[in-house]
């Protein structure tokens, strides 16, 4: 292993890899770019998801799990359907954001808390709670963003499209006991 | 037959309008939708970039509260539809995960081997298994006069190998043109709306949907029509939002397109949640929509390449021969 190198020994490509189900094609991207031209978010991602490719096989993990390219990922699978080499994209991107955090090396706060504070509200309810997220998050993240909020909160709750209280699944006991247990699986795998 | 349905979060809150139009449309072309006792929500995009193997037991649980004797799933939301189809193909091609997430299921009870169920899109369900002839045949009030964006968004018809063309999908614009409507071409068609993206970066968020309803505006549609919540919501809850931040001065009213097909089966406005939209439709239909079919014929549509067309789009000028 060399010494005094800012790059990381070569297994952050097989890290990455092994965090998503199917990753190892990662090693068949060829650069040709079709992700990142493909891509709405590309503009305001600080590197474009082949450049990202490029980086992690570098080693660059810092750089790579810093950046905030899986957090503008919005999902829409443009990439995943242009790729040439049939590489699970957007898959890449979720396991890049899970990576991140588990390393401590998340930069985009903000999205990351809205995950978890999203996961939260299902781990209680089993279902997702529009206002009460909305507002736990704005308030607990963006007690400034409050008020900017609430037009389009107010003019929803007016028209019926808000729930004032949440609704809790009967076996959200059985749900949990589910999650716990694919947690600990997780953990071995 | 009778289809399992799964619902999904928003439809009880945010696209209440979609709930009550689907019920309203169901019960008119006999389309037997029997909701999954006790549901819970797929994870959406949020669960992944948590977890791995609970996002997908999350949504196995789904799966394995689906009755026996019924082998579709169908759900009204394309993020709903998206989660439940990969984790019932990856659930398939993976026996590793299979086996670990049947381990979790059984902590709450519950055991899921993937099998026969299919799981659609309801859309794909109006427009294949309904069918636009028993659609058109319950016609009441054509939408003529109107002039409709059809948008599917992104997870509607990707990933690839769904039920339509991933890019150009054009089941909805058929469904449309079945009602009597004029469908307008609209190329960003099945671009993304952003998803959860207004709560994490207004300036990301907006400046993909301003492109949707620059889009649609430039190609004179009076209405957008969608199949997902998310993308109602979006374009809709968020447009006086869209028009202040990027001094844009859009009035574009966006229904669910089971709002337009109950519309032309002569439901009742209220029957399917009419009003419940933040930009309000009931201005254009007023002014737009008419008992006859308007007389300009429809503006010439560029030829549609086939996909496995292996000429350039050059001009055709001499005869070029293949292979
Ligand atoms: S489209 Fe596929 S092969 Fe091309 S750069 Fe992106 S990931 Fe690599
Ligand atoms: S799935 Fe993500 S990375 Fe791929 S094109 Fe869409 S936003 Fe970009």
């Amino acid at each position: 292993m060399t010494k005094g190198n800012t790059r990381d020994p070569p297994s952050f490509p097989a890290e990455v890899m092994n965090a998503v189900l199917g990753g190892d094609a990662l090693r068949r991207c060829f650069q040709c770019g079709a992700c990142g031209g493909s891509c709405p978010s590309a503009a305001d991602m600080n590197h474009s998801p082949s450049r990202l490719f490029a980086m992690i096989r570098a080693g660059l993990r810092n750089e790579v799990l810093r950046s905030n390219t899986p957090w503008y990922c919005v999902a829409c699978y443009y990439c995943a359907v242009r790729c040439p080499q049939e590489i699970p994209i957007t898959d890449l991107m979720y396991g890049l954001k899970r990576l991140s955090i588990q390393q401590g090396l998340c930069e985009e706060v903000d999205a990351a808390d809205f995950s978890r504070t999203f996961i939260g509200s299902v781990e209680r309810y089993g279902r997702s709670f529009e206002l009460g997220l909305a507002t736990r998050y704005h308030l607990t993240h963006r007690p400034l963003g409050l008020p900017k909020l609430a037009p389009t909160g107010l003019g929803m709750l007016l028209k019926g499209r808000m729930a004032l209280r949440p609704h809790r699944i009967k076996d959200i006991k059985g749900l949990r006991a589910i999650l716990s247990r694919a947690r600990v699986l997780e953990r071995v795998r | 037959m009778t289809y399992a349905f799964f619902p999904g979060c928003s439809l009880a809150h945010t696209a209440s309008a979609y709930a009550d139009s689907i019920g309203a449309v169901a019960e008119r072309l006999g389309l037997d939708l029997a909701e999954i006792e006790d549901w819970n929500c797929c994870g959406a995009t949020e669960y992944s970039a948590i977890e791995l193997l609970p996002a997908y037991a999350l949504v196995a649980r789904n799966l394995a509260l689906v009755n026996g004797d019924l082998s579709q799933v169908v759900a009204p939301c394309s993020l709903c539809y998206v989660n439940l189809r990969r984790t019932q193909q990856a659930l398939r091609e993976r026996e590793t995960l299979r086996a670990q997430v049947d381990d979790a299921l059984a902590a709450g009870g519950l055991s899921y081997q993937p099998g026969h169920l299919s799981v659609r899109h309801l859309l794909d369900v109006v427009v294949n298994d309904v069918g636009l002839g028993t659609i058109a045949s319950n016609i009441v009030r054509p939408l003529y006069g109107l002039r409709i964006a059809p948008y599917y968004g992104c997870l509607t018809v990707r990933p690839a190998k769904g039920f339509d063309d991933p890019e150009q999908p054009e089941s909805l614009d058929r469904l449309l043109r079945a009602l009597g409507a004029e469908v307008v071409d609209f190329p960003l068609k099945a671009d993304c709306c952003g998803g959860h993206m207004t709560q994490i970066s207004a300036d990301v968020a907006y400046g993909l949907l301003r492109r949707l309803l620059q889009n649609a505006t430039d190609r004179g549609a009076d209405l957008v029509v969608t199949v997902c919540p998310m993308c109602q919501l979006n374009l809709d809850a968020y447009q006086d939002r869209v028009n202040r931040h990027c001094g844009t001065d859009f009035h574009l009213p966006v229904l669910f397109f089971t709002q337009a097909v109950g519309l032309a089966l002569g439901l009742s406005p209220e029957a399917l949640g009419l009003g419940k939209e933040i930009v309000p439709a009931q201005q254009v239909l007023r002014a737009k929509w008419s008992t006859e079919p308007s007389p300009a014929p429809e503006q010439p549509r560029r030829p549609h390449r086939r996909r496995r067309d292996p000429t350039l789009p050059m001009p055709e000028a001499r005869s070029v021969r293949h292979g």
